[in-house]
């Protein structure tokens, strides 16, 4: 048992999918040249004004809705005022007092049973506009940083979640509960590698002491590039808490809250060195921009267009289709194109179990091994249809059926055409019954032993059918060829 | 009559008719600014043989039989707070001595495409921030009827190059009174319009919330023409309102007979130059002998304008200028010299044993952007700065910046209830005539005092306009102001011209020469 | 109220000024004298009054998704003084 129950809220910064920039008409392309997507109104130049791109303002209230927070009938913005040379205006537009939507949940649930099932609390979820990237090279020994302002004014949603996680785990499900709804929505690509998608995270420890509950001071931790790492700082900082905990005994509001950044490489959290200047942001509304009102139509509207969401997909499977929560919680994991597939598939063939094996068996192995999406997989939902009803109608045998799917895979052809190809077809029933009478016949000694109850000689002569045609079924085989013994 | 002396009605009749052209306009302004503009210092920049290829594309125009804009020929100066692409845009401040936007703010690009000749860039306070154009790294304006006083400001180069016949038409800016007090001291006719009316976009933002662009011309006709070519709406800027634009110039003929002219009995009292207030009270007379009907009202507000003016913009000013901070463009600090005293401060405080000190001491970064901000800004725009921050910071935003937007909406409020009763406002645009240069350099609060009469109008976003009305016994202008609700510019403009046609205080010209 | 000098090395440090002994005196000065003479606001019972912090009661306004060009990046860079070829130059950002 743990002397201390660890206490994690989650900050994450999502860049929005949008084709231009939440003020200006600059591309948001990942990957382009320095510099080469700026324009007087994201440069901060004198005299440009911001105006507000729509699609952000929506992708932002399908996320609120999805996440299940309340919308703000009335929004408006302010100015976030820093300096940093990154941030071309010397402030952010971002949402102060009044963002556009607050108060929601997103429901996590591990089904290895790690931790219980749970609604995390959304405290709010803002819209505001991205800086740009400030880059060092400090081998090159240079005396100056290079500033490149593309990705400044890049639609940002800031979803705060509350200090509701209770382990590394817990987080690091919040985080892919999260992505994966956001996908779902096609609100950002969610890239972490790209920086579309970025975490901090705040922790601190609530300890048991013989005197009470003891909470530490809070922890900001910043630089966990993956949600591996997000797991890995987390369970990292909790110990190095309860350490500090032992050695000082400080609490919770005896020291100001603390921003460590994590080291990957080095698996440990460095403490960020601070100015004394406190952080005085001097938020005010922006005169630049007006607020903006939702009428509960367009909630109503949001909300009917959301779609299926993720917890609500892996229940209608686990009901309708009859598979386990794990089952379930794989496939709807891999996003909306792949579940759309296994309902085909499973409608198809009117056994979601066997769909369900086969996706998880043949096709997500094909597509982790080729790194294939779903959308690349050469064989559509109505072609692997087809070929799991032969298997179905016993036309088939099973690794039969994964040589054609195989054979599909490789050249894109149907089911039927692999088999003609391969020269797989069914065999006439009296051509099968001869054949077993001719195979008895010519085996005397096997039929001694059937008599003598070796059940197993009839083994060599399934063998023997199946080289003579290798299209026999062969459990129909051992049927005939029972029959035939038996009649001796 | 020198063509420099004509209205631009007169002036665009006669380019019309052919009489004149494009060129010849154009040159009588340079030759006039060259003459006397080193004694006013209205027009910080010219460019002779840009302003001739232009008036030459508006002749050629002409001489083609192509259609031709609005203003066709008309030369028009721009006050150098609004951008004018590849050309250099200043505000009056080192930061931006060497500034040349790739892009023309929407102001001047409708001045171009309604074929107006851009003649050069006018004097200003740095970043609008002054009553009296004497903070411009350009050196002070002067007023035209007395060269030892000031134009008033910001807009003081518009004002002065109008009022000294340097250009027909100038465009100004109008964030606390810049359009109306200039105007007004120096005699000549300045429309702020509603907030929202012309577009702010590459306007270099002083106060967002209180800025807007105007035109300044010799008559309300002249000043209804400009308006008509630069009013709309431009998606480019949130704030621009989306209606209609009238035909400002139809409606001047229309009679005032019947119009409510409402008189604020506070803006007669105390602090009032008693020739001013003479002034005044015989152009109420005179609406009144246009068949105006004259009532008091309260604004009772109104006299803590000034007061939440200068919360609201040094506010929202601090927020505007923070881009300034020599990376991306404008004014910075010489790098080596910069470097060798952190690093002398750095040996100093630690030889002194103040480790601490030392560690604490500005980044390179850091102290990067002060001396630049420092080096580049003048006194003026700093104290600005510093007192936005202030007002801003910590424990401080609701006890002076909310407090102050509250009070805007109490005044705003008042002018809703007094328009219910009057069409419109009739008062002093400035408690004194032109005051001596300098006199005010070392005393801000005085110099804010300036501005009781015209802040009211940017705080509730209403429209105002100031025109002459008198003259005091030191041959100084006196000006009038008339407020009227949001969007009656239309109204605001026909009074002041039904005035003008009954008066001839528009007409009169200041003795430059010498 | 009036500022001290603390106070007003504490502004400017956030305002990202750097003052001369003789303008952190001056301002502290004039600004204790505008906050001051601001403070008559205090004299108004605002209670329950909206603030108004647009000049015009506009809502909703939006840009349609669209890409537009962006300035070359010569232009774009061409005010800066300080860039190489493809970027704004600062003195050292170190760490992040």
């Amino acid at each position: 048992m743990s002397p201390y129950t660890v206490i994690i809220g989650l900050e994450v910064h999502v860049q929005l999918a949008t084709e231009s920039k939440l003020f200006c008409g600059c591309s948001t392309a990942f990957g382009a040249a320095p510099n080469t997507q700026i324009c007087p109104v994201c440069l901060g130049m004198p005299g440009a004004l911001p105006v507000m791109n729509r699609k952000a303002f929506e992708l932002s209230l399908r996320t609120a809705a999805a996440i299940n927070c309340q919308i703000a009938r009335f929004t408006k913005w302010d100015r976030k005022q820093y300096y940093y040379p990154d941030l071309p205006k010397g402030y952010q537009i971002s949402q102060y007092d009044l963002p556009f939507s607050h108060d929601g949940w997103l429901e996590i649930s591990d089904p290895k049973g790690k931790f219980e099932p749970k609604r995390v609390g959304i405290i709010r979820a803002h819209l505001e506009e991205d800086a740009g990237k400030s880059m060092h090279d400090e081998r090159a020994g240079l005396a100056d940083s290079q500033i490149d302002l593309n990705r400044t004014g890049t639609p940002l949603l800031e979803i705060v979640s509350q200090p509701d996680m209770r382990s590394p785990a817990e987080a690091k499900a919040f985080l892919s509960e999260l992505k994966l709804l956001l996908t779902y929505l096609g609100v950002s690509d969610c890239n972490m590698q790209e920086g579309s998608l970025r975490v901090d995270g705040n922790i601190n420890l609530h300890i048991d002491t013989p005197g009470g509950k003891v909470a530490t001071p809070i922890v900001e931790i910043k630089n966990m590039n993956s949600f591996r790492a997000v797991e890995r700082a987390l369970a990292y900082e909790a110990e190095r808490l309860y350490e500090v905990w032992q050695e000082t005994g400080q609490k919770l509001g005896d020291v100001p809250k603390q921003t460590r950044g994590w080291d990957d490489a080095a698996n440990v959290t460095r403490g960020q060195r601070h100015k004394e200047e406190s952080s005085d942001y001097r938020y005010f509304p922006d005169p630049d921009l007006v607020p903006v009102t939702v009428t509960d139509a367009v909630v109503e509207q949001v909300l009917a267009s959301l779609g299926e969401m993720p917890v609500a997909l892996r229940t209608r499977l686990e009901t309708e289709f009859g598979l386990s929560a794990y089952d379930s919680d794989v496939l709807v994991n891999q996003g909306r194109a792949l579940v759309d597939y296994f309902l085909h598939v499973a409608t198809a063939t009117g056994d979601g179990k066997l769909a369900s094996n086969w996706l998880q068996q043949d096709v997500l192995r094909m597509l982790n091994e080729r790194n294939w999406d779903i959308a690349a997989f050469p064989v559509t939902a109505p072609a692997l249809a087809v070929l799991l009803k032969k298997v179905q109608a016993g036309e088939l045998i099973t690794s039969r059926a994964r040589e054609v799917l195989q054979a599909m895979i490789d050249t894109g052809r149907s089911a039927d055409e692999v088999m003609r190809e391969k020269g797989i077809e069914q065999v006439d029933e009296t051509e099968l019954v001869a054949l077993c009478q001719e195979l008895v016949a010519a085996n005397p000694k096997v039929a001694e032993d059937f008599k003598a109850g070796k059940m197993q000689a009839i083994g060599s002569l399934v063998g023997q059918a199946k080289k003579k045609n290798p299209n026999v079924n062969p459990g129909r085989v051992r049927e005939l060829l029972i029959e035939a013994l038996g009649k001796l | 009559m020198s063509l420099t002396e004509l209205s631009a009605a007169e002036l665009l009749q006669r380019l019309r008719s052919g009489e004149v052209s494009a060129t010849d306009a154009a040159k009588a302004c340079l030759d006039r600014i060259e003459q006397v503009n080193d004694r006013v210092n209205a027009i910080v920049r010219v460019d002779r043989a840009k302003v001739l290829e232009d008036a030459g594309k508006v002749d050629q125009k002409r001489a083609a039989g192509q259609p031709v804009g609005a203003l066709a020929g008309l030369p028009v100066v721009v006050k150098d707070l609004l951008c004018t692409q590849g050309e250099p845009t200043t505000c009056g401040s080192r930061m931006l001595r060497d500034f040349s936007p790739p892009y023309d703010a929407t102001a001047v690009a409708k001045l171009r495409s309604a074929d107006g000749v851009i003649l050069g860039k006018a004097n200003l306070d740095e970043f609008a921030m002054g009553g009296s154009t004497e903070s411009s790294i350009f050196g002070p304006t002067r007023n035209p009827w007395d060269t030892s006083r000031v134009a008033g400001g910001s807009s003081g180069g518009s004002a002065a190059a109008v009022a000294a016949s340097l250009a027909p038409l100038a465009i100004g800016t109008d964030t606390g009174g810049s359009i109306r007090q200039p105007a007004g001291l120096c005699g000549i006719t300045g429309l702020k319009p509603t907030y929202g009316r012309i577009s702010r976009y590459g306007l270099i933002a002083f106060a967002s919330s209180l800025d807007q662009i105007g035109p300044m011309a010799h008559s309300a006709e002249d000043c209804a023409l400009l308006l008509e070519v630069l009013a709309g709406h431009d998606p480019r800027d949130a704030t621009s309102v989306d209606r209609p634009v009238p035909q400002y110039r139809e409606s001047l003929i229309t009679p005032l007979k019947g119009l409510k002219l409402g008189v604020v009995k506070d803006h007669f009292g105390a602090g009032l130059d008693e020739e001013v207030a003479a002034a005044v009270e015989r152009a109420i007379d005179v609406y009144r002998s246009l068949g105006a009907e004259i009532r008091d009202v309260a604004l009772p507000h109104g006299r803590y304008g000034v007061a939440t003016y200068y919360v609201i913009a040094p506010c929202e000013a601090s927020s505007n200028l923070a881009r300034y901070e020599g990376v991306h463009y404008g004014y910075r600090t010489d790098e080596g010299q910069l470097l060798a005293e952190l690093d002398a401060e750095r040996k100093q405080l630690l030889a002194a044993g103040d480790k601490r000190a030392a560690e604490n001491l500005d980044t390179a970064l850091v102290r990067m952007y002060r001396k630049s901000r420092s080096e580049g800004f003048g006194p003026e725009v700093k104290r600005r700065i510093m007192l936005g921050t202030y007002a801003l910071s910590a424990g401080y935003y609701d006890a002076y910046y909310v407090k102050a937007l509250k009070v805007r909406r109490l005044i705003r409020q008042d002018f809703d209830r007094a328009f219910e009763q009057v069409d419109l406002i009739v008062g002093p645009v400035t408690p004194s005539t032109a005051f001596k240069i300098g006199e005010k350099t070392n005393d801000p609060l005085a110099m804010y005092r300036e501005d009781l009469y015209t802040v009211t109008a940017n705080l509730a976003g209403i429209a105002g306009i100031a025109f002459p009305c008198g003259q005091s016994k030191a041959g100084l202008p006196i000006g009038v102001q008339l407020q009227s609700p949001p969007f009656q510019e239309e109204t605001l403009l026909r009074a002041a011209h039904q005035f003008q046609m009954a008066t001839d205080w528009h007409k009169r010209r200041p003795a430059l020469e010498k | 109220m009036s500022l001290t000098r603390q106070d007003v090395e504490k502004v400017a440090l956030l305002a990202r000024l750097r003052l001369s002994t003789n303008e952190l005196d001056a301002l502290t000065e004039q600004l204790s004298k505008v906050v001051g003479y601001v403070e008559q606001l205090g004299e108004l019972d605002t209670e329950g009054v909206a603030p108004m912090a647009h000049a015009v009661e506009v809502t909703n306004v939006f840009r349609d998704d669209a890409v537009q060009p962006s300035l070359p990046r010569e232009q774009a860079l061409a005010s800066a003084p300080h860039h190489d070829d493809a970027c704004f130059l600062v003195p050292a950002v170190l760490g992040d």
